[in-house]
C-alpha cells in the first residue's frame, strides 16, 4: 500500500523525467560515445571506436593548443578583467548618480546586451573594420589608425564582449549593492573610513556571493562565444582568434571530423568546469 | 497539476513517435523525388523554373509518372550537411540528388552514391561528354558516380583603362608567369592608387584561395600532365614538390614586393565581395586572376550592374610557370546528378537525367546560368557562344583545365594550403617553412598516404 502511494506520488513526475533523459541526458551520452569515435560527416564507409585517439590528437595538435591559449586570454581578459570590474564600476557610480543618469547609462548598457549576438558582433565589425567608426575618430584626433581586426583581433574580439556582456555584471551589482544596509557604510564614514577603504573592507566582503556567482556566470557564458568572433573575424587571420569554440567549428563542420570536433567540446566542457570548482572554492573558504 | 502532466505525457509521447518514426513513407514506384540546391535569394529562380520545365517534359514522356522536388534551400556548407544526413537513410534518401564535385568523392566513400556505369554504357550521349568532365564524378574504384552539368573555368581580368593608364597593350597575353609579375610592376609604378594584380590567398578567403589563388600556379608548374597534388597511381598526395615551393614564391613576391592588395585587406574574408562589387567597376584593380562567373555580379538587378563591363575587361589565359607546353592552365569545378544508393527509383532517377540531358535541354541549362559547357555538342553551338561575352573564351580553356583531387582529404588538404599561403603572404614564414610545414600536415590529415617527388 505504502508502495503504491510512492508510485501515484511519484508518477506525476515521470513525463519530466523521460523529457529531461530524452533531450539532454539522451544528447550528452551520445555525444560522449561519438567522442571516443571517428566519425565523420562523409567521406568514410565505417566509423569505428577509437579510444582516447581523439584526446591524444588534440593534445598534439598545435592549433588546439593555440585555440585553448586563446580561449584562456580571451577568457581572462573580456570575462574576468572586462565585464566582471567595468559591471562593478557602473553598478558602484550609478547608485550615486541622479535618477536621469542613472536610466539613461542604464539604458545605453542593456542595448548592448538586448541586441543578439550576431547583430552585435557586425555593429563591432563596423566599428573597428578598416573603413570604420573608430578608424574614423582617430583620424578626426589625428591619431594613426589601425586595422585592428587584423592587427590586434583578440584584443578587438575581447573589447566586444565586454561591450556587449557588461549589462549582466552591472545588473547583478546593482542589485548586490542595493543589499547592503546603508546603517553600516554611514557608520564607517563617520569612523572616518575614504571611499576605498568602505568598497574593500565593508562593500566587497559584503557582496563577495554575488561576485563567486557573476564570475562563474560570465566566464561559463564567455567560454562559449561564437557568434561574436565568427561575425567579426572568423577566428583569424590565420588563427590568431580562433577560440575553442570556432575551432570545434572548423574540425566538426568544414573538415567534417565529428568524432575530434565533438572530443574538442568535451574538452571545452572540462575547461568550464574547472573554472566552476576555482570559483565554489573561493565563495566557500572566505564565508 | 494534472492538466499540465497530461499535456506532458502527450508531448513526451509526440516527440518519442517523431524521432523513432521519422515521416515513414516509403516511396512509391511511380514518383520520383527530386533534392537540389535551391537559392537563398528568393530573387533567383533559375533552377526551379528550369526543373519546372523538364518535370512536364519527363511526366508528358513516361505516362503515369510523376516528378516531386525536395528543394533544400541553403548557402553550400549547409546543404552538403543537410544532403548527407538524408542521404544516410533509405527513409529520406530522394531518387536523384544535386551533388558538388568538390565533395562527391566524400560521399562516394561513405557510400551513399549508386555507380552509374551500367546506365551510361547504354546512353548515347554520354560519348558528347569530354574527358575531364567525367573525371570530375569518377571514384576512386574507377567507377562513375554523376552527370556533371557544367563547370567553371579561371583566367585573368585585366581592366583595359588601367592598362591604358600604364602603357601596357589592350590585347594582353602574359606567356609566363614572368610576364604577369612584369605587368603588375608597370602598373604599381604608373598608376598608383590601383592594386596592380589580386591573388586571393590565406584561410579567410577559403577554397578561393586555394582555387582560383593557388592551384592556377601549381597546376602550371611541372609537365603541365600529371597532377602535382595528387598521384592517382600509387593514390597517394604529394609531398615536396618543387613546383609547390615556386607557387608559394610567386604568392611571397606579389606580397612582398606590394603588387597585392594591401595584406589586411587580403586576408578580410569578404575580400572578394569587395573585388567583384565594387574595386573592379570602379578600375581599382589591373590584373584579377579569378573565375568565369564575374559577371553575374554586373547584370541588371545584381545591385551594381556594370553593363559596359564587356568594353572595359580584357581577358586572358593563365600561362604556365615558364610557358611550357600546354601553354594555358585552368581549374574547374561544378557540380554533378547524382543517384543515392538508397534511392528508391534509381532507374526513373537515369530516365529523368537524360531529359535533362538532351541536347536542347542542356544548351538551355548553360544558357539560363551561365555556365561552361561540359559536351561538346554544345560548347560548338553558335547560339550558346554567343550568349554572354566571355563565354568562348572561358569555354576553350576546358580544353586545358584541371579537376581538383577531391578526394576525402581534400577539404583539409585544401585548409593547409590557405595556411601556408597566409604565412608567405604575411611574410611570418618564409616559404622553405611554410611548404615544410605544409607536408607535415599533409601527413597528418591523409593518414600518412604521401609520396615525395
Amino acid at each position: 500500500m505504502n508502495l503504491r502511494r510512492r508510485f501515484t506520488r511519484t508518477l506525476p513526475l515521470a513525463p519530466a523525467v523521460v523529457l529531461i533523459l530524452l533531450f539532454l541526458a539522451g544528447p550528452i551520452a551520445y555525444c560522449v560515445y561519438i567522442a571516443f569515435t571517428d566519425l565523420q560527416l562523409t567521406g568514410q564507409a565505417h566509423a569505428s571506436f577509437v579510444g582516447f585517439a581523439n584526446f591524444r590528437h588534440a593534445f598534439e595538435d598545435d592549433a588546439f593548443l593555440n585555440a585553448v591559449w586563446l580561449t584562456l586570454v580571451f577568457t581572462v581578459l573580456s570575462s574576468l578583467v572586462g565585464q566582471n570590474t567595468l559591471g562593478l564600476a557602473l553598478a558602484a557610480l550609478m547608485k550615486r548618480a541622479s535618477k536621469p543618469v542613472r536610466t539613461l547609462t542604464g539604458g545605453i548598457v542593456v542595448t548592448a546586451w538586448v541586441l543578439p549576438e550576431v547583430v552585435a558582433g557586425f555593429l563591432l565589425y563596423a566599428f573597428f573594420r578598416r573603413e570604420g567608426t573608430l578608424n574614423a575618430i582617430l583620424g578626426l584626433l589625428h591619431l594613426p589608425r589601425e586595422n585592428w581586426l587584423f592587427t590586434l583581433p583578440v584584443l578587438a574580439v575581447s573589447f566586444a564582449n565586454v561591450w556587449r556582456g557588461t549589462a549582466f555584471s552591472m545588473l547583478v551589482y546593482s542589485a548586490a549593492l542595493d543589499e547592503i544596509p546603508s546603517e553600516i557604510s554611514e557608520a564607517a564614514e563617520v569612523d572616518g573610513a575614504g571611499g576605498w577603504r568602505r568598497m574593500w573592507h565593508i562593500t566587497l566582503p559584503m557582496i563577495r556571493r554575488s561576485i563567486g556567482t557573476n564570475l562563474m556566470l560570465n566566464t561559463l557564458q564567455t567560454l562559449s562565444v561564437f557568434g561574436l568572433i565568427w561575425v567579426m573575424t572568423r577566428g583569424g587571420p590565420g588563427n590568431k582568434s580562433q577560440t575553442l569554440p570556432l575551432f570545434m567549428y572548423e574540425q566538426a563542420f568544414q573538415n567534417s571530423m565529428i568524432g575530434y570536433g565533438t572530443a574538442v567540446a568535451l574538452l571545452l566542457l572540462l575547461v568550464g568546469s574547472l573554472f566552476s570548482v576555482v570559483y565554489l572554492r573561493l565563495l566557500r573558504t572566505e564565508v | 497539476m494534472r492538466p499540465t502532466a497530461a499535456a506532458l505525457v502527450a508531448l513526451t509521447l509526440a516527440a518519442a513517435t517523431l524521432t523513432a518514426c521519422g515521416n515513414g513513407s516509403s516511396s512509391s514506384p511511380n514518383t520520383l523525388k527530386v533534392s537540389y540546391k535551391q537559392s537563398t535569394d528568393n530573387s533567383v529562380k533559375v533552377m526551379d523554373t528550369y526543373l519546372a520545365g523538364i518535370k512536364k517534359e519527363f511526366e508528358k514522356k513516361y505516362p503515369g509518372k510523376k516528378v516531386q522536388f525536395v528543394p533544400i534551400k541553403a548557402p553550400d556548407s549547409e546543404y552538403y550537411t543537410k544532403l548527407q544526413q538524408m542521404l544516410r537513410s533509405p527513409r529520406t534518401a530522394p531518387d536523384l540528388v544535386y551533388e558538388d564535385t568538390f565533395l562527391i568523392n566524400s560521399d562516394i566513400t561513405s557510400g551513399y552514391l549508386k555507380p552509374l556505369d551500367p546506365y551510361l554504357a547504354t546512353w548515347p550521349d554520354w560519348s558528347r561528354f569530354i574527358d575531364t568532365a567525367k573525371a570530375a564524378a569518377r571514384g576512386q574504384d574507377g567507377k562513375t558516380y554523376g552527370v556533371p552539368d557544367g563547370t567553371d573555368t579561371r583566367g585573368l581580368w585585366f581592366d583595359k583603362r588601367v592598362f591604358r593608364a600604364a602603357g601596357l597593350p589592350p590585347h594582353w597575353q602574359p606567356k609566363n608567369w614572368d610576364d604577369i609579375l612584369a605587368a603588375a610592376r608597370t602598373i604599381k609604378q604608373r598608376v598608383p592608387g590601383v592594386t596592380p594584380l589580386n591573388v586571393y590567398t590565406g584561410k579567410p578567403a577559403g577554397e578561393g584561395a586555394t582555387m582560383q589563388g593557388f592551384e592556377m600556379l601549381l597546376y602550371g608548374t611541372g609537365d603541365g600532365k600529371t597532377d602535382p597534388l595528387y598521384d592517382s597511381g600509387s593514390k597517394k598526395w604529394v609531398a615536396g614538390s618543387q613546383g609547390f615551393k615556386d607557387s608559394l614564391r610567386f604568392v611571397e613576391n606579389v606580397y612582398k614586393e606590394k603588387l597585392g592588395p594591401d595584406v589586411s585587406d587580403a586576408l578580410d574574408p569578404n575580400f572578394n565581395t569587395t573585388v567583384r562589387g565594387e574595386l573592379i567597376p570602379r578600375g581599382k584593380v589591373g590584373i584579377d586572376l579569378d573565375g568565369s562567373w564575374l559577371p553575374q555580379d554586373w547584370l541588371p538587378g545584381s545591385g551594381h550592374a556594370w553593363p559596359d563591363w564587356s568594353r572595359q575587361m580584357g581577358l586572358a589565359y593563365m600561362p604556365t610557370q615558364a610557358g611550357q607546353a600546354p601553354g594555358k592552365v585552368s581549374m574547374s569545378g561544378g557540380w554533378t546528378w547524382a543517384v543515392p544508393a538508397k534511392a528508391g527509383n534509381p532507374d526513373l532517377a537515369f530516365d529523368f537525367i537524360k531529359t535533362m540531358q538532351t541536347e536542347a535541354n542542356a544548351k538551355k541549362w548553360y544558357i539560363a546560368n551561365s555556365g561552361i559547357s561540359v559536351r561538346e555538342d554544345v560548347a560548338k553551338d553558335p547560339s550558346y557562344a554567343t550568349a554572354q561575352p566571355g563565354i568562348k573564351f572561358f569555354t576553350d580553356l576546358v580544353s586545358a583545365t584541371h579537376y581538383r583531387p577531391a578526394y576525402p582529404a581534400y577539404p583539409r588538404v585544401s585548409t593547409a594550403i590557405q595556411e601556408a599561403m597566409e604565412g608567405v603572404t604575411t611574410g611570418d614564414t618564409s616559404v622553405e617553412k611554410a611548404a615544410s610545414a605544409y607536408d607535415s600536415t599533409l601527413k597528418d590529415v591523409t593518414g600518412g598516404q604521401v609520396v615525395q617527388r
